[in-house]
């Protein structure tokens, strides 16, 4: 809780260079607000309490029934707080609609439910976008669905993403590091599980990365669950042992007897779980629907032994 | 000026529930509108408590994903459409607009109860959408999503439609009613404030409801035969829903807000006893929010891809909208000023009003300024923002209006004891459901997620505490309100010694109203006028 309350001044990291603008401009709507607000609540219990009413009040009540200049004037003052408030967000936003010359671009594609991104060279990730330091990057989004929301709240930056047109959205990040991407249009069943990551590389491990060599290796298992969480698995299947109606859980998956909807039974070794990534149709699992995706062609025969090693890995 | 309570009133004569289904008598058909948006206000409640129990813990806690987004949407939908909307102009408006202006009744007493069967149809429609599994498109229905969703879409927009329509039948009835059924002396300046603030809603529900009301005709079109408007792959443009939607919506925002504003330019002088203080200024913020509040329905589109000049045009207009927002709440504070306050239940929903609607009004000084908005668009702070607005604004205010004229309404007392702890429940509560929420949106939580990242669990976790707070607070209030009905102290004619016009009839009043032809005055005759500088 204590982390909370000092989160409160300076809550987020400030990871673009927007972050520190939006902040300060934050910090002053705060301010205006807090001293437009305790007067105001401070005459009203002031008053309330000074002329309470007793029993047997003989006072006159005085009769007040207005003021013009008092009018004018409270009209003219919050007037003139809330234009500040109005220019300075324009020019925030003039900042944000117009993005310098010689940005980076990146595709970006939401869909029900994750987030893949393109970039120059052909290369294409799933949830994890790889953003170079320092270097204004443009994003040219568009989703093949329904909305999305691209949002990046240590950027402070956030664009609708619409099927049927592409939006844009542009940012310098300066914050080396993780940073949690959100959904932030509502979606449909996974909606809160459509996440992220935005991966702040120096430019030249940016460059490195993008030629291909990945600038930190996993082992087998952590490669799985990584698929496993990027490839959005998780959002049908738990690995916990809770069963959903999205898909049947994971956990303990292997060597156990599986009853499947033409009435058969199977053990589920490696081949039944390969079978049922790559081609789900072929049996499905008794009690739920056929709404698994195929992976055939989307995961390389590494990955699927990856995926494979780490459901093993989760006994009962 | 005090008035005998006769034994027979509007509640008593004629008898029977026949007689009350098919009257044409305004209390009567006010009083009905009450208890069934109040029954609907439990309902949505039912979902929202259900919704923060989810909330307690990350992951599943009571409910699955898609039971959580069919929760959220009913809540919303059934808040707005079935709840607050109709709630105080129905209910309040109905009853006292006509006392408040000495007429006998409204305009057109049929068309009154006709709008009455018309919301319970939209109402039907809107439940069986949910007996029928529900609707997951959140309650503003945005497309493509709510025309691919496979849940009962076509049977709540219905539901909106109809219900859409009840309300411009109210509505035109009310203006008609203002401008033709005045007793003689009432001239404009001397209608009361909750008569002009519900004149000034009546004006948007006539001008913005046919507005929603096309938008669904459309999207039903659009799921049932394929029609594109909206939907992209078929050649739609799913900005333009936006547009259309909120071209109502953003108005309807101040259908639910200027109501309960209108209530609280009552209690505030009949609990100070002292005249309104800025009776014109009060009067013409409120004509001016309701033509204002046509031009700013794209301040919730922001970040939606609306063009850049688009967005700038709708904040520059919502900075005016909040210029009489915040003329009204300093003429309230100032009609207290060397006034005889005395701090009853009433008094005190009124003052937890201008509390939690001062915070509802200043953070929504985050979302004009268009460089903040973009990071909080649907955060949490959003959610309480407009939860401080429709709950901590219009439901206080209709807590104190069902408080202030419950001994109007029924002759009965209720218990002043009791509905002091009821409010300050409701104001602890309140303030822990959804100030947490602002903290947690500041942080970027995003709105309408079933599952969060731990960080967020402990504000989760206060502000579900707090709902309980809320619930017991709705509870305790609905109890001792009821149990007033059967074993209340009789009220006298007028209890807190106001001085509108329904004050000075029966408490129930007799069916006629007005035994008497009734002697208009100024609207706030407290204290003695200065006549140099009174407005009349
Ligand atoms: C849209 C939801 C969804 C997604 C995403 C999804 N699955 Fe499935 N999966 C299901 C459903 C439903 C079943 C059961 C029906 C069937 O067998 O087709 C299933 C079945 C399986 C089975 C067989 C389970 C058993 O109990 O026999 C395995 C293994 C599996 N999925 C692995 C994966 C992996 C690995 C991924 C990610 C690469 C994944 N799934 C993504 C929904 C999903
Ligand atoms: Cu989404």
């Amino acid at each position: 809780m204590l982390e909370f309350l000092q989160r409160l001044k300076f809550p987020l990291p400030q990871a673009s260079t927007f972050a520190p603008k939006v902040d300060l401009l934050y910090d002053f709507i705060f301010y205006s607000s807090v001293f437009l607000f305790i007067p105001t609540i401070v005459a009203m219990i002031y008053f309330g309490w000074k002329y309470r009413t007793k029993p047997n009040d003989n006072r006159e009540v005085p009769y007040i029934d207005g003021h013009h200049t008092f009018e004018w004037f409270i009209s003219a003052f919050v007037g003139v707080i809330f234009f500040i408030i109005f220019v300075w967000g324009l020019i925030g936003f003039n900042e944000l609609h117009n993005p310098p010359a010689g940005t980076y671009e990146i595709g970006v594609v939401g869909k029900q439910w994750m987030w893949e991104f393109n970039y120059s060279n052909g290369k294409t990730t799933r949830n994890e976008l790889y953003l170079p330091k320092g270097i204004p990057v443009k994003l040219v989004m568009s989703s093949p669905d329904v909305l999305h929301s691209f949002y990046v709240v240590n950027f402070r930056v956030k664009q609708d993403v619409v099927p049927g047109m592409y939006t844009t959205l542009w940012f310098q990040a300066d914050q080396l590091g993780e940073h949690d991407i959100f959904c932030a249009e509502y979606c449909g069943t996974a909606h809160s599980n459509m996440l992220a990551k935005a991966i702040v590389l120096e430019p030249e491990q940016f460059k490195a990365w993008l030629q291909g060599s990945d600038p930190n290796q996993l082992t087998q298992l952590e490669i799985g669950k990584k698929i496993f969480n990027t490839r959005n698995c998780v959002a049908c299947h738990s690995v916990t042992g809770v069963q959903t109606q999205a898909g049947p859980t994971v956990k303990g998956l292997f060597n156990r007897k599986v009853n499947l909807s033409d009435g058969t039974q199977v053990v589920a070794n490696e081949d039944y779980i390969r079978t049922s990534i790559i081609n789900p149709a072929t049996h499905v699992v008794k009690g739920f629907r056929p709404i698994m995706p195929a992976f055939q062609g989307l995961l390389s025969e590494n990955d699927i032994s990856a995926v494979i090693a780490y459901i093993k890995s989760l006994k009962e | 000026m005090s008035v005998a309570n006769s034994d027979v009133n509007y509640i008593n004569s004629p008898k029977g529930l026949w007689s009350w289904l098919v009257t044409i008598d305004h209390k009567r058909i006010g009083i009905m509108y009450l208890f069934t948006t109040l029954a609907f206000f439990a309902l949505g409640g039912i979902f929202a408590l259900l919704l923060r129990i989810e909330h307690l813990t990350p992951g599943r806690t009571i409910m699955d994903a898609n039971q959580y987004n069919i929760a959220f949407t009913l809540h919303g939908a059934i808040m707005v459409f079935m709840f607050i909307v109709p709630n105080v102009p129905a209910a309040f408006g109905n009853f006292f607009l006509p006392i408040m202006i000495g007429a006998k009744d409204v305009a057109f007493p049929k068309i009154n109860l006709l709008s009455y069967y018309v919301f319970w149809l939209g109402a039907i429609l809107a439940v069986c959408a949910i007996i029928f599994g529900g609707v997951d498109t959140g309650w503003t229905f945005y497309t493509p999503y709510s025309i691919r969703t496979n849940t009962a879409v076509i049977f709540m927009a219905s539901g909106a439609f109809i219900m859409g329509m009840s309300s411009i039948l109210t509505g035109l009835n009310f203006i008609v009613t203002v401008h033709k059924l005045r007793a003689p002396g009432m001239t404009f300046f001397h209608l009361p404030l909750f008569i002009w603030g519900i004149y000034a809603t009546a004006i948007i529900q006539v001008l913005a409801t046919p507005v929603i009301g096309m938008t669904v005709a459309l999207l039903i079109m659009e799921r049932v035969f394929g029609i594109g408007f909206f939907d992209p792959a078929l050649g739609g443009d799913p900005i333009l829903f936006q547009h259309f939607f909120w071209f109502y919506s953003h108005p309807a925002v101040y259908i639910m807000i200027v109501p309960g504003m209108a209530i609280i330019s009552e209690i505030i002088p009949a609990f100070s006893k002292k005249t309104i203080f800025g009776y014109k200024p009060i009067a013409y913020s409120s004509l001016a929010i309701a033509f204002a509040s046509f031009i700013v329905w794209g301040h919730h589109m922001f970040t939606s891809g609306q063009s850049y000049l688009a967005s700038l045009l709708f904040s520059v207009a919502t900075i005016i909208i909040g210029v009489p927002t915040a003329i009204k709440i300093v003429n309230w504070v100032a009609t207290m000023y060397k006034g005889k306050v005395s701090w009853e239940t009433p008094m005190l929903y009124a003052m937890a009003f201008i509390f939690m609607f001062s915070i509802g009004g200043l953070t929504g000084l985050f979302h004009i300024s268009l460089a903040v908005s973009v990071h909080l668009h649907d955060t949490y702070f959003v959610v309480a923002h407009f939860h401080y607005v429709m709950m901590g604004g219009t439901v206080m205010a209709m807590l104190g209006g069902l408080h202030y004229w419950w001994p109007k309404m029924f002759g009965v007392m209720y218990n002043e004891c009791l509905g002091k702890i009821g409010a300050a429940l409701m104001f602890i509560g309140f303030n822990m459901t959804f100030g947490s929420q602002f903290i947690m949106g500041n942080l970027g939580m995003p709105r309408r997620y079933y599952d969060y990242a731990e960080r967020f669990q402990p504000l989760h976790q206060v502000s579900t505490v707090g709902s309980w707070f809320i619930a017991a607070s709705f509870l305790l209030t609905m109890s001792y309100l009821i149990y007033s009905l059967f074993k209340g102290k009789k009220a006298p004619a007028n209890p807190w010694d106001a001085k509108s016009l329904e004050w000075t009839i029966a408490s129930p009043p007799p069916t006629e109203n007005f035994l008497t032809d009734p002697v208009v005055t100024e609207p706030y005759p407290y204290g003695t006028p200065n006549k140099a500088r009174s407005h009349a």
